[in-house]
């Protein structure tokens, strides 16, 4: 497995077609190759945005992003884009091929050989606990929301690639299964080393995943630290209030039964 | 009855016509529309035109665009052959158009996202996903292009229209029945085994 590329985003701004605001204003980052970076912000924040501008799903209007030095305006966005892992909370597995198929796309696409895919395949599959023998030919019709999601990771990671960007991939599952597929992604991340941005509004869910976390709020970073630091020293009220929504909940619970009580 | 059963392999030819003719019109019919219809799903200045202009094609009296395409191409199949590849366009373009453009923003998100190319994203995805809407016009097309067929009979064109034009012209009910009765059981029997194809595109999608 390569080692994970090197992203720097410099006062990167993207205005929609037709708005009046930025989604995203001067944003400038860089992640560390390897590094495992967490996107976290109320949605509409902007932080989907961000993310599909590092495969130029979307354009930006301001400032550059470079992967590895090279910046990303200068290369073909379909070559660009197939060395690039891409996860979505919809999973987007297409229906109409089997699963080890879903898999195989990308690295179809990169031309390597039938073994090597093959083979690839059912290690990939084993990688997010699925049997290959009992996954590889299903439909995803056939899968479980789990399974999905883990094919869905699998089929992210098929080419090899030295960045991986996920959109709340686990978005669409049940509690149990999500926290499951969590402490699954940890360990693969850290065999992996790929450099990764993933996209979160769950604020547990960015504080267990991250080696740093970005909180961004109206198109713009209110602050980027480890979780600790964000945790233990928030930048802004904003902040805040996003990382201590469950304290108020706690707070709310015991005033609901305080209530109780007096009655 | 008498005429069928008295002439079997006579009704039976020309059934086998009827049916190559709409075979090989609706073959005609998609090669034109795929592009058409891929045109009107992808660009929201065109279809307006696309779908309004074929519509007006399609609301022509059958009758009437035929008399009009014989004096052009003379009698025989060919203003028949034209008629019928004009008619199905309207069916086929909206179904190909509306296939399309009902495809899953995720999918094709994801497609794009994972480096396919316009190409692949259309041949790999997009398509295979628009299958069961486009087969459902494809259904449509079939029967509406059984019928407009039988005007066939009527400018030497062949057909099961031959008995019943013959029939007509020659006071015969039982010819008159048995040309009937053919095209009835040639739509009912396309009908079903393209209902069958769209079923079984549907459940292999999932839906």
């Amino acid at each position: 497995m390569p080692r994970g590329a090197e992203i720097v985003v410099r006062g990167a701004g993207v205005t929609y077609p037709g708005a009046t605001v930025p989604t995203l204003q001067d944003l400038t980052l860089t992640i560390a190759p390897g590094e495992f970076l967490v996107v976290v912000g109320p949605s509409g924040c902007g932080k989907s945005t961000l993310l599909r501008t590092i495969n130029r799903l979307i354009p930006l209007n301001a400032g550059s992003i470079a992967i590895d030095g090279i910046d990303i305006a200068s290369l073909d966005p379909v070559a660009l884009r197939r060395g690039i892992g891409y996860a979505i909370q919809a999973v987007g597995l297409f229906p109409h091929m089997r699963v080890g198929a879903n898999v195989a796309i990308v690295p179809e696409l990169l031309g390597w050989s039938r073994e090597r895919i093959a083979a690839r395949v059912d290690a990939l599959l084993a990688l997010v606990h699925l049997d290959p023998e009992r996954y590889r030919d299903r439909f995803p019709r056939e899968l479980s929301g789990g399974e999905a999601q883990r094919v869905g990771v699998a089929r992210a990671i098929a080419g090899e690639p030295r960045v991986l960007l996920m959109d709340e991939p686990f978005g669409a599952v049940d509690a149990i299964v999500r926290s499951q597929l969590q402490d699954e992604m940890l360990l693969l991340v850290r065999e992996l080393a790929t450099t990764t941005l993933f996209v979160t509004h769950d604020v547990d869910e960015a504080l267990l995943l991250a080696d740093r976390i970005v909180v961004v709020n109206r198109g713009r970073i209110e602050q980027t630290g480890t979780p600790l630091e964000v945790l233990a020293g928030p930048a802004s009220p904003f902040v805040e209030r996003l990382f201590h929504a469950n304290d108020a909940v706690i707070e709310l619970r015991e005033k609901a039964r305080e209530r109780q009580r007096l009655r | 009855m008498n005429y069928l059963i008295a002439n079997p392999e006579r009704v039976l030819r020309l059934a086998g016509t009827h049916a190559a003719m709409v075979a090989a019109a609706l073959a005609v019919a998609v090669a034109v529309a795929l592009p058409l219809g891929i045109l009107s799903s992808r660009s929201p200045r065109l279809r307006p035109l696309l779908l309004g202009g074929l519509g007006a094609i399609y609301t022509i009296p059958s009758l009437a665009l035929l008399a009009l395409l014989v004096q052009l191409f003379g009698l025989g199949l060919a203003p028949v052959f034209i008629a019928l590849v004009a008619y199905a366009q309207f069916m086929l373009v909206r179904n190909i158009d509306a296939g399309l453009r009902g495809v899953d923003p995720a999918m094709r998100d994801a497609a794009v996202g994972m480096g396919l190319s316009p190409r692949m994203q259309l041949l790999r995805v997009e398509l295979p996903l628009a299958l069961p809407v486009i087969v459902g016009g494809l259904r449509i097309a079939a029967i509406a292009t059984i019928a407009i067929a039988t005007l066939a009979g009527y400018v030497g064109g062949g057909g099961l229209g031959v008995l019943i034009f013959n029939g007509l012209a020659l006071h015969n009910t039982g010819m008159i029945v048995a040309g009937s009765l053919g095209v009835s059981l040639l739509a009912v029997l396309v009908d079903g085994s393209l209902r069958w194809c769209e079923r079984a595109v549907r459940t292999r999608l999932g839906g």
